[in-house]
Formats: structure tokens, C-alpha cells, sequence
């Protein structure tokens, strides 16, 4: 990490049970933002607070296991089964075995997935069943705080329409506080309750995406500009 | 030839230096794992100090086999017993096969996973012996089983410094220009390379993950 300045100038407050997502292009911060808040990056200046209680206070195992990470390339592990995978923490974290396959078959149908996947291996499944498993699995200790890395920047289009109409619902019925990154405005306009865009390592703005389309910041109209008209019909009109 | 009428006529023999001949090469391969995968795992993680060890572990192995158990010789505690000898040098000779398949392993576990396990709060230990580890092991099987193997092949040298093994016989049948005895030794000898090949590779693929 010897040298380059990857955030600077950075101050930006998460609500409660909203889905803030963090917009910008390929470099320009957004995954570093992510790491910082589960410390799998740490700042060299600056203070992160959960809850009001700056991040130091906090042991880190125990800090991320109370904030479920979904990322692009999932990152299930092949060896495990999708019960094993999504039961891993719940077990490490001491349940009972019966409470744990009862936890898994709550995950999978919640993300819309068949009970009788539990005993298959990631390799055995769809792109799109492995990134529900994923989300599953972050779901699976029952996290406040979800962090999501452009998750379904790898599937195809119907899928990925799929998996965010499913994210929406999801959301609907657990309130988790949500940070999701994506360069993709379409995504973001449709899941977000609020927009952060970043440009080089700086927060240009923070709108409601409601406000976004309209806004004259040149980045972010920019931003409208480059995804072309129809973005309206697809936007997340605020009411949860 | 009568190799096999050779043989069984001395069999009592054959039998005896083939069970010295796997003393041998069991005792160095395990201290060679019990050293070579911690070291392996050590390097994985801490990538700064991969090359000199890596290193190391090459440069011995370029150490011809016959000097090696000859600079052993005289060093006091070593020396005293031909087998204590015989087995440092061919623990030292089976550490580059292991560290490497160990360090090859560990790195080449896909980032992803890492990374989603360290974002859920998997400890370093959790994580090496629930996701690395498992992950690993085909590969680090591989490294062990070239070892072995090898180890087969160059304990027949250890005959030379008086350890026994399967090489009395051939070193006995050059002295003897008889190749009768000097098969006694190597056809064991390449039997027992063959099972260890197949025994750890069997193994290797028993624990290959999915």
C-alpha cells in the first residue's frame, strides 16, 4: 500500500436500515470505502464510528461478524457445501447443530432458493444460485450491517434483474443497514435510498435518487448523460 | 539371470534391509513434512521471506548426495550413528519438494475465497485449517510424494556411511561385479519408489477438494 492517497477528504454518515450506495467508476475509491467500514483495510487518518463507537473499540473478528460482506466473485468455499458455507459462522460462533440447519433453510428460501441446494457444492450451481448462496451467507448470523461489492456485477442481465427485484423484497422485510457499491447508475438508482458518488478518492455528492437525475453537479450529470434516457422508469421512488 | 532365485534364497536379508530401507525414508519424510509445511505455510502468508528460504531448501538440494552424507560424517552427535545421519540428510533433501508444494498450495487458493473469509470474521488459524489447508492439501500432497520418492532413490546412497538399507546390496554387488546382488537391491528399492508414488498419490487424490 507504500505511497498512493486511494481517499481523502471523506466524511459520510450511513443511516439506520437505509441502502446507501456508493457510485463512482473503476478506481475511484468505492471498494476502499467498503474494506474500511469491516477494517479489511485500515485508515492512515480518520476515525470510522459504528454506532457511535469509533472502530478501534471494537475487537475486528467480532466487528465482522456483525457486518455480512457480499462480493463479486462470491468467494464460496468449494469445498464446503452450500449448508456448510452458509452455516459457517453460526457454527464457529457456537449454535447448536439443529438451530443451524434451521437457520440455512430460512436463508435459502428468504433468497429464493430451493431447500434441497443445501447439500450441493458451489461448483454445482448457477452464477446466479451461487450469488444468492452468498448473500445467504452473509445473512446467516443475522448482521445489522450488510456490505455489498458490485455483487451482481457478474451475472447476466435477466439474472441480475432477478437477483436486484429479490434484493428489494429482501430488503423491504429486514431493514439491514446496506452499503453497496456499483458503477452501474441503473443499479444504483433502482436499490438505492441514497447515492454517494465518488470521483478520484473524493465524495462528489450524496442525493436521494430522485434528486440525482435532476442534479446539475457535472458528475453527476455526467453520470445520467452517459447511461442515456429511460433511467426515470427504473428509479426507486423512495418509499420503502 | 537369476536374480529372483538370488533373491529368494536370501530372503531374510532382502526383507530386512527393505523394512530399513522405509525406516529410512518414513522418519526423514515425516520430519521433512513436520518441518516443510509449517515452513511453507510461513512463507505463504509472509511472501517477504519466500525467497531466501526457497532458496535455502534449492541450494541444499543441490548439494550432491554422496558429499552431503560425507560433510555429515564428522560432526560429533550425528556421526556417531549412520542412520541418525542418513536421516537429516534426507529430511534435508526432501525439504525443497514439500516447502514448495506447501507455499504453491497455500498461494494459489483463490483470493476471493480469502477474502470473503476474513470479511466474515475467520480468525488466521480458522482460516488455515478450515479454508487454506483443505484447499491446499492436493497440492501439498503432490510436493510430499516427490519427496518420498526421491527419498526411495537416495537412501540407497546412505548404504555408503553404513546405514543399512537397500543399498548394501548394490554397493556390495559393484564390489562384487555380480548383478544379481545389485538388482537384490534395486529392484526393492524401485518397487518401493513405485508404492510410495502410488500410496501418496492415491492419497492426494482421496483429499482433493471438489
Amino acid at each position: 500500500m507504500a505511497g498512493t492517497q486511494v481517499l481523502s477528504g471523506f466524511n459520510l454518515q450511513v443511516t439506520s436500515g437505509e441502502t446507501l450506495v456508493l457510485l463512482g467508476r473503476s478506481g475511484s475509491g468505492k471498494t476502499t470505502t467498503l474494506k474500511l467500514i469491516n477494517r479489511l483495510v485500515s485508515p492512515t487518518s480518520g476515525e470510522i464510528r459504528i454506532d457511535g463507537k469509533p472502530h478501534q473499540q471494537f475487537d475486528v473478528i467480532r466487528l465482522r461478524r456483525g457486518i455480512g460482506y457480499v462480493i463479486q466473485e462470491i468467494g464460496l468455499f468449494p469445498h464446503f457445501t452450500v449448508a456448510r458455507n452458509i452455516g459457517l459462522v453460526p457454527k464457529i460462533e457456537g449454535w447448536p447443530e439443529d438451530r443451524i440447519q434451521a437457520r440455512v433453510q430460512e436463508l435459502l428460501q428468504l433468497v429464493g432458493l430451493e431447500g434441497t441446494l443445501a447439500s450441493r457444492y458451489p461448483h454445482q450451481l448457477s452464477g446466479g444460485q451461487r450469488q444468492r448462496v452468498g448473500v445467504a451467507r452473509a445473512l446467516a448470523a443475522n448482521p445489522e450491517i450488510l456490505l455489498m461489492d458490485e455483487p451482481f456485477g457478474a451475472l447476466d442481465p435477466l439474472t441480475r434483474d432477478e437477483v436486484q427485484r429479490e434484493f428489494l423484497l429482501l430488503q423491504r422485510q429486514l431493514h439491514k443497514t446496506v452499503v453497496f457499491v456499483t458503477h452501474d447508475l441503473q443499479e444504483a438508482l433502482r436499490l438505492g435510498s441514497r447515492i454517494a458518488l465518488m470521483e478520484a478518492g473524493k465524495l462528489v455528492t450524496v442525493l436521494d435518487p430522485q434528486e440525482f437525475l435532476k442534479s446539475t453537479d457535472p458528475w453527476a450529470s455526467a453520470y445520467v448523460r452517459a447511461f442515456g434516457p429511460g433511467l426515470e422508469a427504473a428509479t426507486n421512488r423512495g418509499t420503502q | 539371470m537369476n536374480v529372483g532365485r538370488f533373491i529368494l534364497q536370501n530372503h531374510t536379508q532382502v526383507v530386512d534391509l527393505t523394512l530399513e530401507h522405509l525406516w529410512l525414508v518414513g522418519v526423514s519424510t515425516f520430519l521433512a513434512m513436520l518441518i516443510g509445511i509449517p515452513l511453507g505455510i510461513l512463507i505463504a502468508h509472509r511472501n517477504r521471506v519466500s525467497k531466501p528460504v526457497l532458496a535455502g531448501a534449492n541450494i541444499i538440494q543441490t548439494i550432491p548426495g554422496l558429499a552431503l552424507f560425507g560433510f555429515l560424517l564428522p560432526v560429533p552427535w550425528l556421526g556417531a550413528r549412520a542412520d541418525r545421519l542418513a536421516i537429516l540428510a534426507l529430511t534435508l533433501y526432501a525439504l525443497l519438494p514439500i516447502i514448495r508444494s506447501t507455499y504453491e498450495g497455500i498461494r494459489g487458493v483463490d483470493p476471493a475465497v480469502i477474502e470473503a473469509g476474513k470479511g466474515m470474521g475467520l480468525t488466521e488459524s480458522q482460516l488455515l485449517f478450515q479454508v487454506e489447508l483443505p484447499l491446499a492439501v492436493s497440492v501439498i500432497l503432490s510436493g510430499v510424494r516427490v519427496a518420498a520418492v526421491i527419498s526411495v532413490g537416495l537412501a540407497t546412497i546412505a548404504a555408503a556411511i553404513g546405514a543399512g538399507g537397500l543399498g548394501e546390496f548394490i554397493f556390495r554387488g559393484l564390489a562384487m561385479v555380480d548383478n544379481r546382488v545389485i538388482l537384490a537391491g534395486a529392484i526393492p528399492a524401485a518397487i518401493l519408489a513405485l508404492l510410495a508414488d502410488f500410496g501418496v498419490g492415491w492419497l492426494e487424490r482421496r483429499l482433493q477438494p471438489r
